[in-house]
């Protein structure tokens, strides 16, 4: 036991320092790509920048405001208010910051034209926002590392419960998703590219960060904060309150009242009657209706608070109708079609103006209509709904864009323990990678070359949400195996004992 | 070469004028005349139905030459107007009713002049410019097609509005093919309400037609550096027999720049074929005045020109030179640029009258719609002066912008520049970014692209007139000619390419997501239900032990002949797994397509 702890020890003191080393690579790997971001175009993607979440949409609402109109005049901003005020700033300096030090000539012939425009448009890049996007890595990171240490105690206890032998075979899950966040590059594309999904997913990693360590105020500024970023987050209300009431991911509870049942069984068979009167509650685990009627209240507070800062920052164009109209109604009734990786851009371009509510309808309930199966089915673990609720609320959004995917993706790392035996996960690998390097080649042959049309772009979009399904399908699948699998393997256990 | 080119204008401009004369000519009659017949079918119920206060409507085909035939004369300012059909009026109703009235008018007249001026109506095609377009009034729409093909069938109804229509006075010479073969041309519909001051008679309207043609004489080049000769006749094909007897008075006026020394019709230079009645002198410039009332059968009017020497031709220039023109390539994005370039006309005008503060400057209104599939990025809009990017605000007095909302409103931009004098170019770049459009948005020839409407250039410190010392009372067109006039050019029209998708494709697209989703929705649903079913088959195999899963496993191999029977029992029961899932599936998909199917029926049944 000493040799295990002193092991231990020493690994605990290794692993961060190798995890703080490639967290700081990864974040000098950004600062690398971003003084050449002016090559790679990357903030006009439309993998990269939805009209959700697109920087020059920002940078143009926060001009809208500074000209005394409401950011949300015409339809180029779709955000939030708060954030125009918090990020519009880093634009106009960064584009002032952009035109000082660029000796711009203009020269009347198209090609030298070009190339300014080609300039300016993606190669304006300051170092604020990339500073910003640092700091934003930096407290994920911290955010998931709290994660990781909880995983780990819920895994050493659960184990503890099992008396498994492999002991050692855990794996820091915390660092690999943390380290998964920051080197996929998905998120790297959305950082460089100066999209404002990384603070959406700030916001919600918070919100789970806050629900994880019990931080109800937290939590509840997170889930706010993060609903009013892009409204689809709301859906994690429902793990939130489960991590809240019934506390961290654990094997089924049946399994608990087995083993102690057993154990108790084990012990004596004289007093069995009080024994179990003892476990009962322990195991039954009751719903602290005292955490989440705290987090109510909090989420209330904030909202109120979020309210009254929008409130104040659009009192003079429109105010909150206009706001909720321009940021939830776009997203709800699919208005912008320009391409991003999801599949109603192109399905609602097609489509017949008579059906168009009917299938607005269907597509959105079709993420609620699966909420409840899967709480049902997951109750158990609150920390693999919430990951579920996203994967399927990024595969079902209405603008999608990788910053989503790599959200999910890394918070999916936080189970690597759980879905280790997961089916098709190169396959997977591979499609992901396969989506990724062919959606900016067909949209280049349509957008750029002319020379594919609409189609090519979409077809890789269905294999992109087809891949997404898969993957969704195949983690719940896993998980549900695992618990199948650790419920195979307590009566092995109890006919051990008995 | 240059000079053969100059050769040409001469003639061309000399006829512009003399159409205009018709046109005012014309129109004086109107107004001496009973409503019955003067305003037939267009003005008198439709202006006070839609209460117009004033409305102007243009057809014009061909872009008007700024630097050849002229951008700093009464001319040019009033009558060079963008491609297509231009649009705008003011109201003298509520503001919340004012489009409800431009949108009746715009069908009205839709009607009126065969053309498609009903697609003004949406609010996407037309914009309420505030003090750019030179005309500041709060009621006031304005709107332009530029894709709209304009022709004879536009050119006849016009005609209806005057008295004679083109049987009879000057208007006779509007033979269509000698019309239409023109380089530019330009029909204007003028309304306007004038309150007489009067009691009684309470306000009347002013209807001004004019019709702008620049013509190439058809003589042959003879291999001297003369400039073509011309008659009406060789120009229209017809000659003038005698005024339209509604008329007050008809006038064609010959307006020699520049070349003149003196006043004679018949000199060294050139030599007219009739004389003029008057000749009046204005700064540069002579005017010869022909009245056609002694004209008859016997006697046609027909005006000629011979020249004797070679001359050279040259107009006066807009203070600048306005064009625009597109940036980038691909669908995506790409940005407008409106380049200003200074003529030479600038040096002498500079130094007059446009000192402002010790300083002297230009001042330029740049009045832009942009339509909604534009979108236009406005915090990028970037100013060069002499090709050094402009930062602060000295350049840029004032701008208004109102953005477009998409599928709602159209863009618009106005702009005050405040440009030194001694200015080489100016140049105005803006970002967009290309809109994706629902199918059935596209226009039949959807890749052909879409136009963006011409912007407007005015000049606010630059008026153009006429300066004539005599009293003009009785001479319409040119007492209108010397009011001051502001300077304006329209820019180019832009052609954008928007990307489309594939028109054949809406069923493929449906039923291909549909399936995804499907897709999404039945599998995930058996993953999370499968529980229940194993729990059952392992309490079964618990139970019976070996009998139900050997019956399978033999069910199951008299099914795949072939295989060897020692395939594993976990491999076989997943294999019996996805065949029920797939077959789920299928029931899914089918009942799915199946609600759709009678959704479609009902809904069409309907």
């Amino acid at each position: 036991m000493t040799k295990d702890d002193g092991e231990m020890v020493e690994e605990q003191k290794k692993k961060p320092c190798r995890f703080w080393i490639w967290a700081l690579s990864s974040v000098l790997f950004r600062l690398i790509l971003i003084s050449y971001a002016g090559n790679l175009n990357l903030s006009s993607r439309p993998e990269v920048s939805t009209p959700l979440t697109s920087i020059r949409r920002l940078a143009e609402g926060y001009w809208l405001k500074q000209a005394s109109m409401s950011p949300y005049a015409g339809s180029m901003y779709h955000g939030s208010p708060l954030l125009l005020s918090l990020l519009g700033p880093l634009t106009v300096q960064r584009l002032v910051a952009e035109t000082s030090s660029n000796d711009l000539k203009l020269c009347f012939n198209l090609v030298e034209f070009k190339k300014e425009d080609t300039l300016d448009v993606s190669g304006s890049k300051g170092n604020q926002v990339t500073s910003f996007a640092d700091i934003l890595s930096a407290i994920l990171l911290r955010g998931i590392g709290k994660k990781l240490q909880m995983a780990y105690g819920l895994n050493a206890r659960l184990l503890g419960l099992l008396k498994s032998p492999r002991d050692k075979g855990i794996l820091p899950c915390g660092d690999i998703a943390a380290l998964v966040y920051l080197w996929n590059p998905f998120t790297i594309v959305c950082c460089v590219g100066l999209s404002t999904s990384p603070i959406e997913n700030l916001a919600v990693i918070l919100a789970l960060n806050g629900a994880v360590t019990r931080r109800v105020p937290l939590a509840a500024f997170g889930l706010v904060m993060a609903t009013h970023l892009s409204l689809y987050p709301a859906i994690l209300t429902i793990p939130v309150i489960f991590l809240l009431g019934y506390g961290l991911d654990a094997p089924p509870l049946k399994l608990f009242l087995q083993t102690r049942n057993v154990e108790s069984g084990n012990r004596s068979s004289t007093s069995s009657a009080s024994k179990q009167a003892k476990s009962k509650p322990t195991a039954q685990l009751p719903f602290l209706w005292k955490t989440v009627v705290h987090f109510v209240f909090w989420a209330l507070v904030w909202s109120l608070c979020v309210m009254v800062l929008c409130r104040l920052s659009l009192s003079k164009h429109g105010g909150l109708e206009e706001m909720f109209k321009r940021t939830y109604g776009f997203i709800l009734s699919i208005e912008d079609l320009s391409p991003n990786i999801g599949v109603f851009w192109y399905f609602f371009a097609e489509v017949f103006d008579f059906f168009r509510n009917f299938f607005l309808i269907v597509f959105h309930v079709n993420i609620l209509f699966m909420l409840l199966p899967l709480a049902i089915r997951l109750k158990h673990r609150p920390c693999f709904l919430a990951f579920i609720y996203l994967a399927i609320s990024s595969l079902l959004k209405s603008y999608p864009s990788v910053g989503d995917s790599a959200l999910y993706l890394s918070l999916w790392a936080l189970f690597v323990n759980e879905l280790a035996d997961m089916k098709f996960s190169f396959f997977l690998f591979c499609g992901y990678l396969g989506v990724s390097l062919l959606s900016p080649v067909m949209h280049n042959l349509w957008i750029w070359r002319g020379t594919g049309n609409a189609n090519f772009y979409f077809g890789n979009a269905i294999g992109y949400a087809c891949f997404q399904i898969v993957f969704v399908v195949e983690s719940v699948s896993a998980m549900l195996n695992h618990d199948r699998a650790l419920k195979k393997c307590n009566p092995n256990h109890q006919k051990v004992k008995n | 070469m240059a000079r053969t080119v100059l050769t040409w204008w001469i003639p061309l401009l000399i006829l512009q004028s003399f159409l205009l004369a018709i046109a005012f000519g014309s129109n004086e009659v109107e107004e001496e005349f009973s409503e019955s017949l003067l305003l037939k079918p267009l003005p008198d119920r439709k202006v006070q139905k839609f209460r117009v206060k004033e409305m102007e409507l243009s057809f014009t085909q061909g872009r008007w030459n700024h630097e050849h035939w002229g951008g700093f004369d009464s001319l040019s300012s009033m009558n060079a107007k963008p491609v297509g059909v231009e649009l705008w009026a003011v109201f003298d109703v509520p503001h919340s009713q004012v489009d409800t009235s431009w949108k009746n008018l715009t069908h009205a007249l839709s009607g009126l002049f065969c053309a498609s001026i009903n697609f003004l109506e949406s609010s996407t095609s037309y914009a309420a410019p505030t003090w750019g377009f030179g005309r500041s009034a709060d009621k006031l729409r304005y709107g332009s097609l530029p894709r709209e093909a304009v022709c004879t069938e536009n050119l006849t109804p016009w005609l209806k509005l005057l008295p004679c229509r083109d049987k009879d006075g000057i208007s006779a010479l509007m033979n269509r093919p000698s019309v239409y073969r023109g380089f530019y041309h330009s029909q204007r519909l003028h309304l306007s309400m004038v309150d007489s001051g009067e009691e009684g008679l309470g306000s009347g309207m002013l209807l001004e037609q004019s019709l702008t043609v620049v013509l190439q004489p058809d003589t042959v080049y003879d291999g001297k550096d003369l400039q073509p000769s011309w008659s009406l006749s060789s120009l229209f094909g017809r000659k003038v027999v005698g005024k339209c007897v509604l008329a007050k008075s008809s006038n064609v006026y010959l307006q020699m720049e520049g070349l003149a020394h003196q006043a004679l019709w018949k000199n060294e230079e050139f030599e007219l074929s009739t004389q003029p009645d008057r000749i009046l002198r204005e700064n540069s410039s002579f005017l010869y005045i022909f009245n056609i009332d002694k004209s008859s059968d016997s006697e046609p009017f027909d005006l000629g020109l011979t020249w004797k020497l070679p001359s050279k031709w040259s107009c006066q220039q807009a203070p600048l030179h306005a064009s625009r023109f597109l940036m980038g390539s691909g669908n995506e994005r790409g940005a407008i640029a409106i380049l200003l370039k200074a003529t030479e006309s600038q040096d002498k005008l500079s130094g007059r009258d446009l000192t402002n503060g010790g300083r002297c400057t230009i001042r330029a209104n740049v009045f832009q719609i942009f339509p909604w599939y534009v979108k236009v990025y406005y915090h990028t809009l970037q100013i060069f002066v002499d090709q050094q990017q402009n930062t602060s605000g000295e350049v840029l007095k004032k701008i208004n912008v109102s953005p477009s909302t998409d599928k709602m409103s159209s863009g618009m931009m106005e702009m005050m520049l405040e440009l030194p004098c001694e200015v080489k170019s100016a140049a105005i770049s803006i970002e967009y970014d290309k809109g994706f459009l629902h199918i059935d948005e596209y226009p039949p020839d959807a890749n052909q692209g879409f136009d963006i409407p011409s912007a407007l250039i005015s000049f606010p410190d630059h008026h153009a007139s006429l300066d004539f010392k005599e009293e003009l009372s009785t001479l319409p067109l040119l007492s209108k000619f010397k009011d001051k006039s502001l300077v304006r050019s329209y820019t180019e029209v832009l052609l954008v390419p928007l990307t489309t998708p594939d028109f054949s494709m809406p069923y493929n697209v449906i039923t291909i997501t549909c399936t995804v989703f499907a897709l999404y929705f039945g599998s995930l649903l058996n993953a999370l239900r499968r529980r229940i079913g194993e729990e059952e088959r392992f309490l079964k195999s618990k139970g019976k032990k070996t009998g139900g899963l050997k019956q399978l496993l033999s069910r199951f191999t008299a099914k795949i002949r072939g295989r060897p029977a020692e395939s594993p029992s976990s491999e076989s029961t997943a294999a019996a797994q996805s065949s029920v899932l797939s077959s789920k599936l299928l029931f899914k998909i089918i009942l799915v397509a199946g609600v759709a199917a009678t959704w479609q029926y009902f809904s069409t049944d309907k």
